[in-house]
């Protein structure tokens, strides 16, 4: 009898257990939205936030004007360059890639989604940066380009594969080529999955900062040139929250802010999709 | 493949003229298909390649003392690796020997399938949420509020409790590795409790409910049931999260306290090999100098890729090939 209780009052202290991690896993998200939030506010509602560049100390005012810009036109080049690219690796992987040479390009996909963001910043900086002289915004997109390959394509094989396979046969007993099937029966069928992945991984793209240290730089001054380097919305959180003036770093509070609205709604948007698409 | 059914279905001398026309947009957009496959091997040889090169002055000139030198001294061109290695090595151990039962406990939870339906989809999004948030916004957070924290109450705790220890013992700055590695704990948590989640979710009911039908109470039903059974999948999970951890950067740069030294306490400062990176690269003077960065980001490359390829080896194992989320 006795035993029988020992293992009750043991399985009683594995679920309470249990509960503390589930509690200990949702806490730290709470505690850091709420105080991004809190700090980041004040200043995201600050006239000037969004109207002005950035200001150095002492000159009252500034915004992140330029960091926005920035964010904006570095993500959406490395999106026109992987968004392609990434969809077609994926359509090969799922229309053509039962055989070894699919199997290499997920496991080197694989390899390339687990290395640090901070070899693609050197990966773009050596072949970009060093070859043309000077930093750009150019190397920094085809960074986060390659960054985002190995999501895109995951993305879409797995939206691909979902596919029934009667659609395609459908196709090509009416005497569809299979170039067409594909693009036009399976890649439709697919859409909500290509795009979402394409999204996440834009939403990815916009939050990293190592990448972008030596290739994109930072640039206080608005700049739209993509062959200049340029400021992002990362960068202004990484720097100013090391300068040690309070209003600089209120800033960096509040581009935080900003960055997580852009990627907490890019994601939501994606999920919303998702669900419209399945239904 | 699929063409091969519709061969066999439509008569050969049906499909004659159109057959070979079409044949020539097949063989473009296959040949597009497949371009694309090379291409990602392509840019694969050119990222190592990207990586090597420029590392070249730095292998030559140092070997394989780089790798066990303790001295990180750029004004006299003295670079050892040895202090970044140690650093990145401490922090995610730290991170992970946190995060590990935090994250598996959760999975378990998640995974299940009876009871406590409220709490699991909030769960769900929570942590989903916590993997998106960008590690600037992490880093920023843990500057500005956990330092003070760890400085004022969490290390004077340990320092009180286990000051014994030489992991514990000296004064506490709020940076240093013990920091990051809590920082780390968070960043990595999202993704070892999705994947333990989704391993998890692979032990068979039938396994469970026989196991409860025998009488075994929850606890040992978790025990010895699904921990045997999710073990080699969860080993990859934690692999996997390792990898992540390695080379994690602006987040641990913000606090590691960026020393160059070996020190056994938790609390002093040091330095990674991703954060010397973040560091020190764009002020780097020098073919010597900047190779030996470069060689930094090949040893972070080379460890990462093979914690990653045995993680996905191990994973693929359990999961017969099914891609995995993250």
């Amino acid at each position: 009898m006795s035993r029988l209780i020992v293992r009750i009052a043991l399985d009683r202290i594995v679920t309470a257990l249990i509960a503390i991690a589930v509690a200990l896993a949702a806490i730290p998200v709470l505690v850091l939205l709420l105080f991004v939030v809190i700090k980041g506010l004040p200043g995201m509602l600050a006239p000037g936030f969004f109207t002005q560049s950035f200001h150095p100390y002492g000159i009252p005012g500034g915004g992140v004007l330029n960091a926005i810009v920035g964010t904006v036109e570095i993500v959406g080049i490395a999106s026109v360059i992987a968004v392609p690219v990434g969809s077609m690796v994926g359509i090969f992987l799922s229309e053509y890639g039962r055989n070894s040479l699919g199997n290499t390009v997920r496991f080197v996909s694989d390899v390339l989604t687990g290395l640090p963001s901070i070899a693609f910043g050197i990966f773009a900086y050596t072949i970009l940066v060093a070859t043309l002289g000077h930093f750009s915004a150019i190397s920094a997109s085809v960074a986060l380009a390659v960054l985002m390959l190995p999501v895109i394509l995951r993305a879409t094989e797995t939206a691909m594969i979902l596919v029934p396979h009667s659609l395609r046969e459908a196709g090509l007993a009416l005497g569809a080529p299979r170039w067409r099937v594909t693009l036009e029966v399976v890649v439709p069928a697919a859409l909500g999955g290509i795009v979402t992945g394409a999204l996440l991984a834009m939403a990815r793209a916009a939050g990293e900062t190592a990448p972008l240290l030596f290739t994109a730089l930072g640039n206080d001054y608005l700049q739209l040139d993509p062959l200049r380097p340029m400021g992002a919305l990362a960068l202004t959180v990484y720097r100013n929250a090391l300068l040690p003036y309070t209003s600089l770093q209120d800033q960096a509070w509040a581009a935080a802010l900003l960055l997580v609205l852009i990627v907490g709604l890019t994601n939501v948007l994606a999920r919303i999709y998702v669900r419209r698409i399945q239904r | 493949m699929s063409r091969g059914i519709a061969e066999k279905v439509v008569p050969a001398p049906l499909v004659g003229n159109r057959q070979r026309r079409s044949n020539v947009g097949d063989r473009i957009f296959g040949g597009l298909a497949y371009g694309a496959g090379f291409l990602i091997l392509l840019i694969a040889l050119v990222f190592l390649l990207a990586l090597i090169i420029p590392a070249v002055p730095s292998i030559t000139r140092f070997g394989l003392s780089f790798i066990v030198g303790r001295v990180w001294d750029p004004v006299h061109l003295q670079f050892g690796a040895l202090p970044a290695i140690y650093g990145t090595l401490v922090t995610s151990a730290v991170g992970l020997i946190i995060a590990f039962p935090i994250g598996v406990g959760a999975a378990i939870f998640l995974a299940q399938e009876n009871g406590m339906r409220v709490i699991r989809g909030p769960m769900s999004f929570a942590i989903e949420l916590l993997a998106a948030i960008p590690s600037v916004v992490i880093g920023l957070f843990a500057f500005f509020i956990l330092t003070p924290i760890m400085r004022t109450n969490v290390d004077p705790f340990l320092n009180h409790v286990l000051g014994f220890l030489p992991l514990f013992s000296g004064s506490a700055s709020g940076y240093g590795y013990l920091t990051a590695g809590v920082v780390l704990a968070v960043m990595v948590l999202p993704i070892l409790t999705a994947l333990s989640r989704d391993v998890i979710a692979t032990v068979p009911r039938s396994l469970r409910e026989a196991s409860l039908a025998l009488g075994a109470t929850r606890a040992e039903t978790i025990w010895s049931v699904i921990i045997p059974y999710a073990r080699v999948g969860v080993t990859g999970a934690v692999l996997l999260s390792l990898g992540r951890a390695l080379g994690e950067t602006i987040a641990v740069t913000m606090v590691i306290g960026n020393s160059p030294s070996i020190k056994a306490s938790l609390f002093s400062l040091g330095y990674t090999l991703p954060s010397v990176i973040a560091n020190e690269f764009t002020e780097a003077v020098g073919k010597v100098y900047q190779g030996a960065l470069f060689e930094l980001a090949l040893i972070l490359a080379v460890i990462t890729i093979i914690v990653n390829v045995l993680a996905r080896l191990l994973i693929w194992r359990f999961t017969k090939g099914e891609p995995v989320s993250a």
